[in-house]
């Protein structure tokens, strides 16, 4: 399999894969895969309607990884891929998607990107989702994920979101339903600057003593502009907790819409929201301990992004 | 080490300081007090930076420090532990600390906090003020600095850890020979441990000099 620069270290960066990785994986580059590979328990199959693959993974597969990165590295391409996930009983596996796009010429590349997962039950399952944009084009960046969950009874889904660099615009929708003792934990971080827009989107419904934990930090540089939309539904007794915590810096705008809907009077639900920019005091306790007021910006949004 | 020169400080029309002038040779243990409001806070944060005074000189180790930035007197040996400490979400305690200096257990430790519980812990609302407190009053200790300030490092801490506090300052004063305490207090137990003490009182000092002469004068006007 031979891949280019651009490809190679688009997929370190959202895959952190340096070479062929042991296991499941699927490669995706420019529209076409350009290398694929089942495992023992996990079976990967193109789609025969649309574009994207069928992840089949058996009840009782514990500890394995499935890498499915995606890469564009030419102007123009706008794609539309659907990945199902199913999910076996009993399953503790790691799911490793992310795209990066690398555009250097005039026209916009999209990837929207649609992954469903139908988890079974007594499942962990974690998801780790890295996007990215490089290339200095006038064309766009444009990434549009939608991930869908169907978690089911007494399983775990574990989702780590991250957009830091380079995507000019995205539209993040994220929409789960939890069956009974079924459990969500989303960690989700955002970085804008320049001229980018992001929206993300969620809406969890939360079964019988389910519960949702949705952690979004972002940061909005420059003139970018992000919109963070949340609903949890609490259909029955469940618990719900969701924090949106904005940094901005310059002259961003972040717009924060946190929605709890609680149809249950047993449903306990709680949203947090802070928008705001680097507070003073952390920047002069930083700069007490020698750093320069450039360094202690650096450390807080690094670790605020972590 | 220390030469404070006719400092004043003006706030919406009202003096909070008013032409205060000390010296503060190094090895000193120096202990600020004095009423609410007698302008304790503003005088430390003046020596750190975090405030310019409207008026006035400060020399550190003969070095005319008055117009530098909190990182320029911090690189210098100046160190502060605030009075109310700071929060970062997404920082830890080893890497504030590590910022701060090497011996990030050795200074937890001191505060009474055990490094395996708490150097992976976030600088969040998931920890106690008290706990905040400690880790920010071991930020300043890991500096190692040749003056550190300490801003009311018994606001916001529980009895047993206070105890353990002030044998904490007891050790400082004396294992360190060159390097100079400086504690703003109210506390007896720490006005107690201190070899200089100097009363503010509207913006002026009233007394200064050593404990011995100060101390049982305040412990006189308490009954």
């Amino acid at each position: 399999m031979r891949l280019s620069e651009e490809v190679k270290q688009i997929f370190c960066e959202v895959a952190e894969l340096t070479e062929i990785p042991a296991g499941a994986y699927n490669f995706r580059v420019n529209g076409k895969s350009v290398g694929r590979q089942s495992s023992e328990n996990i079976d990967i199959k193109p789609k025969t309607d649309v574009s994207g693959l069928e992840i089949y993974i058996k009840a009782d597969t514990k500890n394995e990884i499935v890498h499915i990165p995606v890469a564009i590295s030419v102007t123009g391409i706008e794609e539309d891929v659907y990945n199902d996930f199913h999910i076996g009983d009993n399953s503790d596996v790691t799911i490793v998607a992310g795209c990066g796009i690398y555009n250097c010429g005039g026209e916009n590349s999209v990837h929207n990107g649609i992954h469903r997962f139908f988890i079974g039950k007594n499942c962990k399952v974690k998801y780790i989702e890295r996007h990215l944009g490089l290339g200095r084009g006038a064309g766009g960046k444009i990434l549009n994920p939608t991930t869908e969950l169907e978690v089911g009874e007494n399983s775990e889904a574990t989702l780590y979101m991250e957009q830091l660099k380079g995507v000019d615009s995205t539209i993040r929708i994220t929409k789960a339903n939890l069956a009974k003792d079924a459990h969500i934990v989303v960690e989700e971080r955002l970085l804008t600057h320049g001229r980018q827009t992001a929206e993300s989107v969620y809406q969890i419904e939360l079964g019988e003593d389910s519960t949702a934990d949705i952690n979004s930090r972002a940061v909005a540089r420059d003139i970018s502009r992000q919109k963070f939309a949340s609903c949890i539904v609490g259909n029955s007794r469940c618990r719900g907790h969701s924090a949106c915590d904005a940094i901005l810096m310059e002259d961003a705008s972040v717009l924060a819409e946190p929605a709890l809907d609680a149809k249950s009077p047993d449903a306990a639900l709680i949203h947090e929201a802070a928008i705001g920019k680097i507070a003073g005091d952390e920047i002069i306790k930083l700069c007490s301990l020698g750093l320069t007021e450039a360094e202690a910006e650096s450390k807080i949004i690094n670790g605020f992004l972590k | 080490m220390l030469e404070v020169k006719n400092i004043s400080f003006v706030a919406d029309g009202r003096k909070i300081l008013d032409n205060v002038s000390f010296r503060l040779e190094p090895g000193s243990f120096l202990v600020i007090t004095g009423p609410n409001g007698s302008g304790k806070s503003t005088l430390a944060q003046i020596l750190m930076g975090i405030k310019k005074p409207s008026a006035g000189q400060i020399l550190f180790d003969s070095q005319d420090i008055t117009e530098f930035s909190v990182t320029e007197r911090a690189k210098l040996g100046l160190a502060f532990a605030f009075q109310q400490p700071v929060k970062f979400k997404g920082l830890t305690v080893r890497e504030l600390l590590e910022i701060a200096g090497k011996n990030v257990e050795g200074v937890l430790t001191k505060v009474g906090l055990d490094p395996t519980e708490y150097l992976d812990r976030e600088l969040s609302s998931t920890l106690s003020g008290g706990e905040l407190k400690r880790i920010e009053i071991a930020s300043a200790l890991a500096r190692e600095a040749k003056l550190t300030i300490f801003d009311e490092p018994e606001a916001g801490i529980d009895l047993w850890s206070f105890e353990k506090l002030t044998d904490t300052f007891s050790e400082l004063r004396d294992q360190t020979k060159d390097r100079s305490i400086m504690i703003i207090s109210h506390q007896e137990r720490i006005l107690k441990i201190a070899d200089q003490i100097m009363i503010l009182e509207k913006g002026k000092i009233k007394s200064f000099g050593p404990a011995t002469e100060i101390l049982p004068k305040i412990l006189e006007g308490q009954k």
